[in-house]
């Protein structure tokens, strides 16, 4: 459904942010002790939430079918695990992959609007999205005009949100801040409420291709963003972090953080994704180990 | 029926390399010194650091400076007392090769001991200092003003010919527990304790980079160290001709280095040590901001 | 009490939970008696009695420690001043540093089993002792450490002499840590300690008797004696002390104050508090909620600084009393020994009713009080985070400080009136101050009569930090350049 036409926000009138605070928060996140059950729980929660990707320049339909058939077998030796929420991919390669993930249930994401840069007329990336809605995407990753951001053209990137809004049909938007690209938090707030209010469905930390990628203090402003929306206009919005997160233990003090800060209605992949390539191996690994007692070798886990 | 013949252990000689960037490579230029002991006899080839040696040096000194510099001071007296830890664990290989290359053995133990001690003393000053020079400014306006003491960047030093690990340690300690980094040329005449001094170092949790130590020529090398535009500030200890300072001086004006001369110091007494040293190395910074609603 | 209804749209409650995740306690070490730590021995008490020291959470006894009577503390004196006229006045300060040096390490290397008898011998969480108290007291032992040698670059135009035998009596809410506030600086200027925990928390002074044994100290540099009130007062009374210290409640600082006059000895005092922190509406929110909570929930509110009312501006108050209620709701009251626990036992059953009472006399002033709704454990003595709305300067429970997690919320316009506020109460150990706009920073902190003003931040202590109190939360400042001068003499 799409959001009712909504208006610029005021920026100036959002919260400020204290980084060495956030920090100070994220330290009590990361100290927290998730241990058996809760752990195997956490764990197989993430892999749930995981949108198993692949956006390199050399991408071929073959590497993108292995790609779907991990997502759907991540570790067939050890039944009862969940599956992935989705396969992200680039625009030219949704229709291959949509064909291997058949009726499993894993959704196709799409990066569009000139990813990762964003620097293409804004007719260019309407039309991008509308080519990979034809072919089959459920889901659109954007990005914002960070330039247009940084110098200071708010009205111009909320309008390029809502215009891709519309170009969606109704597949569900994801909007990427770019974070490492906007240099403090209170830009990430601001840029959090930004998109939220042209109509994004998910806030997105990163495309991965820049470092920083997603980090705990940039997800929590952006958490806090959420909850304050949800608070004054009702509406859920989901968020992801995307690149950096390598491995379980930090995966679960995401979940943690999310926990914490938005509560029960938000530890869903309908609201909760995770960005990455790597990070489902660890997980899996972590889970055998949980369950076994031995601390395991990437040997055993399948690499596609 | 034949019985093998009892012959003594045949002891391996240590190499002795440079300390450049956390890593002990040998000098790029391929040039050694065949050091010897008073009675002439060889106890090491030490290398001829040259000026491409310097050069990587002070590359390596400059990309440690931001990360030491932004460390706590909590942080650099815990490593500064660990280095008195190994160097503690240490003591009498390093009163062994003093002896060797020409001090009593009471001399050498006394000296290990008072190089440690020093140490510790400057571990101690790593969060103390900024208190004693720091300072709240009065001024007449309504804004809180304050001076506060920061590192100068990559410093360069001359060690002093003797005593060659005391004196060596006297001028790194409070370069670095104020945040510098630097690049040392030691003794010409006594080099091995710094090398080993080295490897203490490298036990000690100091980051790569925020010392380094260079043996070689003095007379080749100290022109290096004063003229490079890239180091901040320059050492002087003992060791070089009242004309030969002049020139150093002359060739640090180039970009304005800080040279602090410290010639004539007995290191071995206590005033040899203390804020003032790790205050000769630190730039003042004063701030401004309003009092009001 | 019943669980109070939830003051959330969030849902906090049930979905996935963290299972149990009890710090291990095979490896610690505790004897089942102790005696007196006199003479760099463990001796008997005088008069042959001992008392238990209780765990808060289970309410179960972890040990026996001795009573130290007159004749104890007399000896304990005596050991220190043959000490202080002897080896330890006459060692070089650097080697005095040395010995400092080596408690600090030995409390780093022993830090688990430390933190583990803190959480169990006084109720705080696990986190806490192991990431805040245990380190901070090793990084005071390195600090001061330092000085020994130092103490002529201090003070300008003046040389530093000791003052010879500290009579030093610490409370229960910072057991380690406040003994490390006391004998670093002492030790490191030349002097020797007699130094008595408080009743409900000996262990870890116990504890660090042994280490005292094992880094070597000359007998009689530091002795530990253990007891209750009238210890404390034989100790502060006695003759043969030169520098009485003390923290504790103001009641009993004013007792000692009393008892001290004409006889000549130095004294300091860290005392109580009812700090205020001040929420302007143009702070960074969501932080300023955090440092709220960090403020007064922080170590269940045994704090002498803790910020125990909050004067929020009005034009945001709703949100942030929303935002704190909701913030109340995710922290885990429970087992201390639990890594996940926030908010541990109080004390002792008089302290827990001690902040009962005023929870009552809140009410019966007219307050509004809210609760967060976590289940709290059968056994031990708990308190769930609390706050009252609905009162003013005039409220008892404004005035006096309860020393629990219990805050009181009142709402200012302008910054004249924060300030005011801020400033109205005999106390002044500490405050606090939000907002992002610099030159108001500099303003407020001016302004506020307390010895500790954190802008943008709370509780927050370090070695080289100045601590102590204006007015009635005491006098002298513990911590840094400044906290030598407690344990010298500069007129020599």
């Amino acid at each position: 459904m799409l959001a009712a036409r909504s208006r610029l926000p005021d920026l100036a009138a959002v919260t400020r942010v204290d980084e060495v605070g956030v920090a100070e928060r994220v330290a009590r996140f990361t100290s927290r002790s998730i241990k058996k059950e809760s752990k195997v729980e956490a764990l197989k929660m993430v892999l749930s939430m995981i949108d198993l990707t692949t956006l390199e320049g050399q991408d071929t339909p073959g590497k993108v079918r292995q790609l779907c058939q991990k997502a759907m077998h991540l570790h067939d030796r050890r039944p009862g695990l969940p599956h992935v929420a989705a396969v992200c991919v680039y625009p030219t390669l949704v229709a291959v992959a949509k064909r291997a993930l058949g009726d499993s249930g894993i959704k196709v994401a799409s990066v569009a609007t000139a990813f990762p840069s964003g620097m293409a007329p804004r007719r260019v990336k309407i039309e991008e999205t509308k080519i990979a809605v034809g072919e089959g995407a459920d889901e659109i990753d954007m990005v914002i005009s960070r330039g247009a951001f940084l110098a200071g053209d708010y009205a111009a990137v909320f309008d390029e949100i809502a215009a891709i809004k519309e170009a969606a049909q109704g597949a569900h938007l994801k909007v990427i801040l770019e974070t490492g690209e906007l240099g403090s938090l209170d830009r990430v707030r601001r840029a959090s409420v930004l998109a939220m209010h042209a109509g994004a469905d998910f806030i997105k930390t990163s495309t991965g291709k820049v470092q920083p990628a997603a980090t705990l203090p940039v997800t929590l402003v952006m958490l806090q963003a959420i909850r304050d929306y949800h608070a004054e206009t009702g509406r859920m919005v989901g968020m992801k972090p995307a690149g950096g997160i390598a491995n379980a233990k930090l995966a679960i003090h995401y979940l943690v953080m999310l926990k914490e800060t938005l509560g029960n209605a938000w530890m869903t992949p309908d609201r909760f994704r995770f960005g990455a390539s790597s990070l489902a191996n660890d997980v899996l690994m972590q889970i055998e180990k949980q369950l076994t007692g031995r601390y395991q070798s990437a040997d055993y886990f399948s690499r596609d | 029926m034949n019985r093998p013949a009892r012959t003594p252990r045949v002891p391996v000689a240590k190499t002795y390399k440079l300390y450049i960037g956390g890593a002990f490579p040998r000098t790029e230029s391929g040039r050694y010194i065949a050091h010897r002991d008073p009675a002439g006899a060889v106890i090491a080839n030490v290398c001829r650091a040259s000026r491409k040696d310097f050069r990587n040096a002070v590359v390596a000194a400059r990309n440690a400076f931001g990360g030491w510099a932004g460390t706590s001071a909590y942080l650099r007296g815990q490593v500064l007392y660990r280095i008195a830890e190994m160097l503690e664990g240490r003591r009498e290989q390093f009163a062994a090769e003093l002896a060797k290359e020409g001090s009593s053995k009471r001399r050498a133990a006394a000296e290990v001991d008072a190089s440690i001690d020093r140490i510790i003393h400057y571990a101690g000053w790593s969060d103390k200092y900024q208190q004693v020079f720091s300072a709240v400014n009065p001024v007449a306006s309504p804004h809180f003003n304050f001076s506060v003491l920061e590192p100068t960047g990559v410093v360069a030093i001359l060690a002093p010919e003797q005593p060659a690990l005391l004196g060596f340690v006297s001028n790194v300690m409070p370069a670095i527990v104020g945040g510098n980094t630097v690049v040392v040329l030691a003794s010409e005449s006594r080099p091995l304790p710094a090398i080993s001094f080295a490897e203490v170092l490298h036990a000690s949790d100091v980051p790569p980079g925020v010392v380094n130590v260079l043996t070689g020529r003095r007379a080749e090398l100290r022109r290096e160290l004063a003229s490079h535009m890239d180091v901040n500030a320059l050492v002087v200890c003992d060791g070089d001709d009242a004309d030969a300072r002049r020139e150093l001086q002359q060739e640090a004006a180039e970009n304005v280095k800080r040279v602090i001369e410290r010639c004539g110091t007995d290191w071995r007494a206590e005033r040899a040590a203390g804020p003032y040293h790790i205050r000769d190395t630190q730039e003042i910074k004063t701030t401004w901001h309003p009092v009001g609603i | 009490m019943d669980r109070p209804a939830r003051a959330s749209a969030l849902a906090f409650e049930g979905g996935w939970t963290y299972s149990p995740a009890p710090e291990s306690t095979e490896h610690v070490r505790i004897d089942e008696r102790y005696g007196l730590f006199i003479g760099g021995e463990f001796v008997r008490p005088a008069e042959g009695r001992y008392f238990p020291t209780l765990n808060p959470a289970t309410e179960e006894p972890i040990a026996e420690v001795a009573l130290a009577t007159d004749p104890d503390v007399d000896r304990a004196v005596r050991a220190a001043r043959a000490a202080f006229e002897g080896p330890w006045s006459r060692m070089k300060p650097i080697e005095r540093g040395k010995y400092v040096y080596r408690l600090a390490r030995l409390i780093q290397e022993r830090s688990r089993e430390l933190a583990v008898i803190e959480s169990l011998d006084g109720g705080k969480p696990i986190r806490e002792s192991r990431d805040i108290d245990i380190p901070l007291a090793a990084a005071h032992f390195f600090y001061y450490a330092g000085w020994a040698d130092k103490l002529e670059y201090a003070f300008p135009g003046r040389r530093a002499a000791p003052l010879g035998v500290a009579g030093q009596v610490i409370p229960w809410n910072f057991p380690l840590l406040m003994l490390a506030w006391k004998i670093a600086p002492a030790l490191a200027c030349g002097n020797t300690v007699v130094l008595k925990p408080a009743e409900t928390t000996p262990l870890t002074a116990l504890k660090f008797a042994e280490a005292v044994q094992d880094a070597g100290l000359p007998p009689g540099v530091v002795n530990i004696v253990t007891g209750a009130g009238e210890t404390g007062a034989a100790l502060v009374n006695h003759p043969g002390v030169d520098k009485v210290a003390f923290t504790g409640s103001t009641e009993v600082g004013k007792i000692i104050q009393r008892s001290l006059a004409g006889t000549g000895k130095r004294y300091t005092l860290e005392l109580g508090g009812k700090a205020a922190n001040v929420v302007f509406a143009d702070a960074a929110i969501d932080q300023a909620v955090e440092g709220i909570v960090n403020g007064i929930f922080f170590n269940q509110g045994h704090v002498c600084c803790a910020g125990s009312r909050l004067l929020v501006q009005e034009s945001v108050a709703e949100e942030v009393i929303d935002k704190l209620k909701a913030r109340m709701e995710t922290l885990i009251v429970g087992d201390p020994l639990d890594k996940n626990t926030d908010i541990g036992a109080i004390n002792s059953q008089a302290q827990l009713e001690k902040i009962r009472s005023y929870l009552e006399i809140g009410l019966a002033e007219g307050a509004e009080m809210h609760q967060s709704s976590c289940p709290v454990p059968e056994r031990g003595w708990w308190c769930r985070p609390t706050l009252f709305t609905g009162v003013s300067q005039s409220n008892r429970i404004v005035q006096e400080e309860i020393f629990g997690p219990v805050l009181a919320i009142q709402t200012f316009r302008t910054e004249e009136e924060g300030l005011a506020k801020a400033n109205n109460t005999p106390y002044g150990l500490s405050g606090g101050v939000w907002t992002d706009k610099g030159a108001k920073v500099f303003r407020m902190t001016r302004g506020i009569r307390a010895g500790v003003v954190w802008a943008n931040t709370f509780n927050k202590f370090d070695p080289t930090a100045p601590f102590g109190g204006y007015k009635e939360s005491g006098m002298g400042r513990e911590g840094g350049l400044h906290g030598l001068d407690a344990y010298l003499d500069l007129d020599a």
